[in-house]
């Protein structure tokens, strides 16, 4: 089983007659993806390579039974999208779009709190989810990935195709990888995404991948000392970042004795998480545990 | 963004946060001036974006035009915690009765706005948190709905400020927190917030931080850097919409996505190397932004070599393999670049590699591979 995202996901684009929304668009359909419509107010009726476009979200969901929406709309119109998106009933939301305001963030993630509470939004400022196999939505690169036992889940989007990767080439295929998103308001976090990969039965083993900034690795850490029986590999970024410094994500910072990767990593190691200090290790140590 | 006082004051004054009269200068002559057309007792305030001025010599009472001129002498040109002061601000100087604190700031934890307010104000207000925390009262305030009239009242009287201060301060609570939503604000913090002794209660300091990504609704928020001591490498990077933080090490380092950089740094360190720098090119790179990200290294003295670690998603491996070949055809590139590339187009991309005609390219497997490689090539002991 995957989670999150599967053979019946049926994914409407958000900014499908964008570059970039239809470059990925069309990827994630050549994957397998199903992806069955496109939105973009005004040009409803029209078609970008066989795919329907629609004015609205909610048109698309009643015409095609669209399920997931994949957001690639520009930041100032991002906000929106996902509360559209959510408004439309949409199971899963997954926004590519990176550089929207905190302040729009934080106003939405309440939002869907609030009216939409069973709404999963992945991001924003993330790839997006792969599950192997079945159904890619957002921008990873599918061929680095395989079918298999472990789930991953990751605030860094290239050090999620870093660490796939490593578990690739060491025959560890994966159940879904999860980007979440290197913002200070992600609409997912790691604990929503670890208690999914602890209650799939075909996830043997976890990869989470932090980094500096806020305290979503030390809350992980609690939550996986109390809930999460199977094996997990950790590694957090940024150790050599310094303080004050915003290290490219908006989340990514360290303020005064907070948010340390240091702190990170001793309490992740407190709950029995296997840390790493080197991300190409990864594979190798979950391979170790598995057989172990 | 982090705001020198004075811009951080006006942005206040914009929206209707009382602040003390003031004006900027930047020679004694302009300080003069300004106490003049001020009147009265004046305070001398440098300029700079780092706290501890006051401590450190930074703040100076003016009674006439004349001793502004002399403290301003005095603080321009200064060195506060390695910021050279370019600039005072000359305020009236208030009478002040009691000082407060008083902030806005996202919560990431909770993933509400977070009120703060204490009747224990001009000072460290953390250290406070740590050995009174009674004394700092925090409230969450749902984004969606904002700061209510009766959330900020709570908040007054909590915090048990004195009571002629009460009306003045739930006034000035609400708008801060308006500038905090309205400005896209990461942070407005006034500390000390006073009560003076006529009864007003007015922001006798500011502290904001803006969100860039927000500027797109503030059209004129980037004219606040022109203000700002930048060194000349990290505006070049800025202009050119790259992320860069300069660092002190010798080997540059060139990525895509925040998390993959940081990483980068943390292999170079534990091969026993240094960063020199962190650049993220960001998603989407294109040949343009690889060229673009090496010549802001090249006017770094300090880069003795350059690793460019590329795990293509939305950035495809082609176009950055593209970006190395032009600039080795382009630029007069004057250290090895080590080039590691895996991900989306990697191979068409290692294939546009192999065109190029220099011993200067290094490729590399593996992201160890690579970092070991750049150190070597720093002239480090790889560990």
């Amino acid at each position: 089983m995957a989670i999150l995202i599967d053979e019946n996901t049926k994914v409407v684009v958000q900014g499908l007659t964008g570059k970039e929304g239809q470059f990925h668009a069309l990827r994630n359909r050549a994957y397998g993806t199903k992806v069955v419509a496109g939105t973009r107010p005004g040009k409803g009726g029209e078609q970008v390579e066989g795919i329907p476009i629609f004015d609205t979200v909610a048109q698309a969901v009643e015409a095609t039974g669209a399920n997931t929406s994949l957001i690639f709309v520009p930041p100032p119109f991002a906000a929106d999208a996902v509360m559209e998106a959510a408004a439309a009933g949409v199971d899963v939301i997954v926004c590519i779009t990176e550089g929207i305001p905190a302040q729009d963030e934080a106003k939405v993630y309440n939002y869907l709190k609030e009216t939409t509470p069973d709404t999963v939004l992945i991001g924003p400022n993330c790839p997006g989810l792969i599950s192997p196999g079945k159904s890619n939505v957002g921008i990873m690169p599918d061929s680095i990935t395989t079918p298999g036992p472990i789930g991953v889940v990751s605030r860094s989007g290239t050090l999620t195709y870093q660490a796939v990767h490593e578990l690739t080439t060491h025959g560890l295929g994966q159940t879904t990888c999860i980007g979440i998103g290197g913002d200070p308001v992600p609409g997912t976090t790691f604990i929503d995404v670890l208690a999914r990969f602890q209650n799939d039965p075909e996830t043997k083993g976890i990869v989470m991948i932090g980094e500096i900034g806020g305290d979503a690795e030390e809350r992980a850490a609690e939550f996986i000392k109390e809930h999460v029986t199977k094996p997990v590999v950790s590694y957090i970024a940024g150790v050599t970042a310094p303080e004050g410094k915003k290290m490219g994500h908006a989340g990514a910072i360290i303020s005064g004795s907070k948010g340390t990767a240091a702190a990170k990593m001793e309490a992740l190691r407190a709950a029995g998480v296997t840390v790493l200090d080197d991300p190409t290790a990864i594979g190798e140590a979950m391979k170790g545990l598995l057989e172990g | 963004m982090d705001l020198l006082e004075y811009q951080g004051k006006s942005l206040f004054a914009r929206i209707g946060v009382p602040v003390p009269e003031g004006k900027v200068a930047t020679t004694p002559d302009e300080a003069r001036d300004a106490a003049r057309e001020l009147g009265g007792t004046v305070v001398v305030k440098a300029q700079v974006q780092v706290g501890g001025r006051g401590k450190a010599g930074g703040i100076k009472v003016a009674a006439n035009p004349d001793e502004a001129y002399e403290r301003a002498g005095e603080i321009l040109g200064m060195d506060i915690k390695g910021h050279t002061v370019h600039r005072v601000w000359i305020e009236k100087a208030s009478k002040i009765k009691a000082e407060y604190y008083a902030s806005f700031t996202l919560d990431r934890s909770a993933k509400k706005h977070l009120g703060m307010i204490s009747a224990r104000g001009g000072v460290d207000i953390e250290q406070v948190a740590v050995t009174e925390p009674e004394a700092v009262v925090k409230v969450h305030i749902d984004p969606v709905i904002g700061l209510p009239n009766w959330l900020a009242t709570e908040m007054a009287y909590r915090a048990k400020l004195d009571p002629e201060a009460a009306r003045g301060a739930i006034g000035l609570l609400k708008k801060l927190y308006q500038a905090f939503v309205e400005f896209d604000c990461d942070l407005v913090e006034v500390n000390p917030m006073i009560l003076t002794e006529d009864g007003q209660v007015i922001a006798l300091d500011s502290k904001v931080a803006l969100d860039e990504n927000g500027f797109f609704r503030h059209k004129d928020f980037p004219e606040f850097a022109k203000e700002h001591v930048i060194p000349p490498v990290e505006r070049m990077a800025k202009e050119r919409g790259l992320n860069f933080i300069k660092l002190d090490g010798d080997v540059g380092i060139i990525g895509n996505g925040a998390g993959l950089v940081m990483s980068t740094l943390d292999v170079v360190s534990l091969v026993g190397g240094k960063a020199a720098n962190f650049l993220d090119v960001g998603g989407g790179a294109g040949a343009d932004t690889i060229t673009n990200a090496l010549e802001v290294l090249m006017q770094d003295p300090s880069v003795k070599t350059v690793l460019i670690n590329i795990f293509g998603g939305i950035t495809r491996g082609d176009l950055v393999a593209q970006g190395v070949l032009e600039a080795f055809q382009n630029l007069d590139l004057p250290w090895p670049i080590v080039v590691r590339l895996d991900g989306t187009n990697a191979t068409e991309g290692r294939e546009i590699l192999r065109k190029v005609q220099s011993e200067k390219l290094i490729p590399a497997a593996t992201m160890r591979e690579a970092a070991e490689k750049a150190v070597q090539l720093a002239g480090g002991e790889v560990a």
